[in-house]
């Protein structure tokens, strides 16, 4: 079956203060992923390797990593995609303390989530009846172009102003807070606005475009992060909120 | 070398406003003092001008009126792309801007030699 060249693979093990790239030969099939890959380390070569994943189909965002030099969601990036002369460097995502080896500490992505007013704000309750949405409303035709981000936090890697900058919020959290803006259903409009117009908010954006570059579900977070700037100058001069 | 996550039309465009925002930041000095020679009568700024005369400063002011051109349609295609909700034709407008600039300050350089 594995008639292919073998592939060599350079893997970040240890954290950033005590740990380095160790080298590995893995077999290469016919339509393997890079996760394919790190799995195969991890079951054949070294069983202590740290990384995460879930359910490799690209709906769960858990499993990115940085791919030669590029954040990717690895379970659904093929290895004849991104390896170099049958070379791959697999790191821990950037722009994250990471924990040990591959697996890299979250919490700072998702507070920031919530930072940026990412929670529903909501206005009715269960007694209500439910509100009526029109999917070909300009609004909802707007949020429905954001919410397909599955919290992979590549965006946030890829992005340089993060790396200058740890309050800012980020690609995800940004986009996150403009597709609520656009819910008809959310009633935090002022609490979304204030809250993205912080320091480390909308304007720190450097609309470099990293994050809509490298986005796998081809999201624009740098046109919601536009969209969210537009708003807050229409409510700074007055016009509507 | 540019690093592989930054290897896109976008981040192109903006480096390349950034650093003629910068370069210009650092010629618009020289050239208030080159004007500012005025005060000091016509013959230190007809010194000055004669100095523009050569292929250096020829070719150098080439490079300032690309710059110039650089970051006028670079901040044009910024205030488009933040206040005009069409985004995704920022690249087309990216490599546009840069087109336009080379265009005008290539006018430019065939005027002057
Ligand atoms: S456009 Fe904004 S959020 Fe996206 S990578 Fe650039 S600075 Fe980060
Ligand atoms: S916006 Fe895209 S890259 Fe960023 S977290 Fe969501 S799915 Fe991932
Ligand atoms: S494992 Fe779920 S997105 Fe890759």
């Amino acid at each position: 079956m594995s008639e292919l060249p073998s592939l060599h693979v350079r893997v970040w093990r240890g954290t950033p203060e005590a740990g380095d790239y160790a080298a590995y030969e893995v077999p290469r099939y016919e339509s393997q992923t890079v996760l394919d890959v790190v799995s195969w380390i991890q079951q054949h070569l070294d069983g202590a390797l740290a990384y995460r994943y879930a359910c490799r189909v690209g709906m769960c965002g858990s499993c990115a990593m940085t791919v030669n030099g590029v954040p990717r969601w690895t379970c659904r990036t093929h290895v004849g995609k991104v390896a170099e002369d049958g070379n791959l460097e697999i790191g821990p995502l950037a722009n994250f303390p990471v924990i040990r080896d591959l697996a890299v500490d979250m919490d700072p992505f998702f507070e920031k989530w919530v930072k940026a007013g990412g929670v529903f704000h909501a206005g009715a309750t269960r007694d209500d009846p439910v509100a009526e949405i029109d999917p070909a409303a300009e609004t909802r035709q707007i949020a429905d172009a954001g919410i397909e981000c599955i919290n992979c936090a590549v965006c946030y890697a890829a992005c340089d102003t993060v790396a200058g900058n740890p309050d800012y919020l980020g690609p995800a959290a940004l986009n996150r807070a403009w597709t609520l803006l656009n819910d008809a259903k959310d009633t935090g409009r002022a609490a979304i606005l204030e809250a993205v117009t912080g320091d480390g908010g909308c304007h720190s954006c450097h609309t470099m475009g990293s994050c809509a570059a490298h986005c796998p579900n081809g999201l624009n977070p740098l046109e919601s992060i536009a969209g969210l700037k537009r708003a807050a100058a229409r409510s700074f001069f007055g016009k509507g909120s | 070398m540019i690093r592989p996550h930054r290897r896109h039309p976008l981040w192109f465009a903006f480096i390349l406003h950034r650093v003629s925002g910068l370069a210009l930041a650092l010629f618009l000095p020289a050239h208030f003092l080159m004007l500012g020679s005025v005060l000091e009568g016509a013959a230190a700024l007809d010194a000055g001008l004669a100095w523009t005369d050569n292929l250096l400063a020829k070719i150098a002011e080439f490079g300032l009126v690309f710059l110039l051109a650089v970051h006028l349609f670079g901040g044009l295609r910024l205030m488009a792309l933040e206040f005009l909700p069409w985004s995704p034709a920022q690249k087309t407008m990216a490599a546009a801007s840069v087109a336009l600039a080379v265009l005008v300050s290539g006018g430019f350089f065939l005027q002057a030699v």
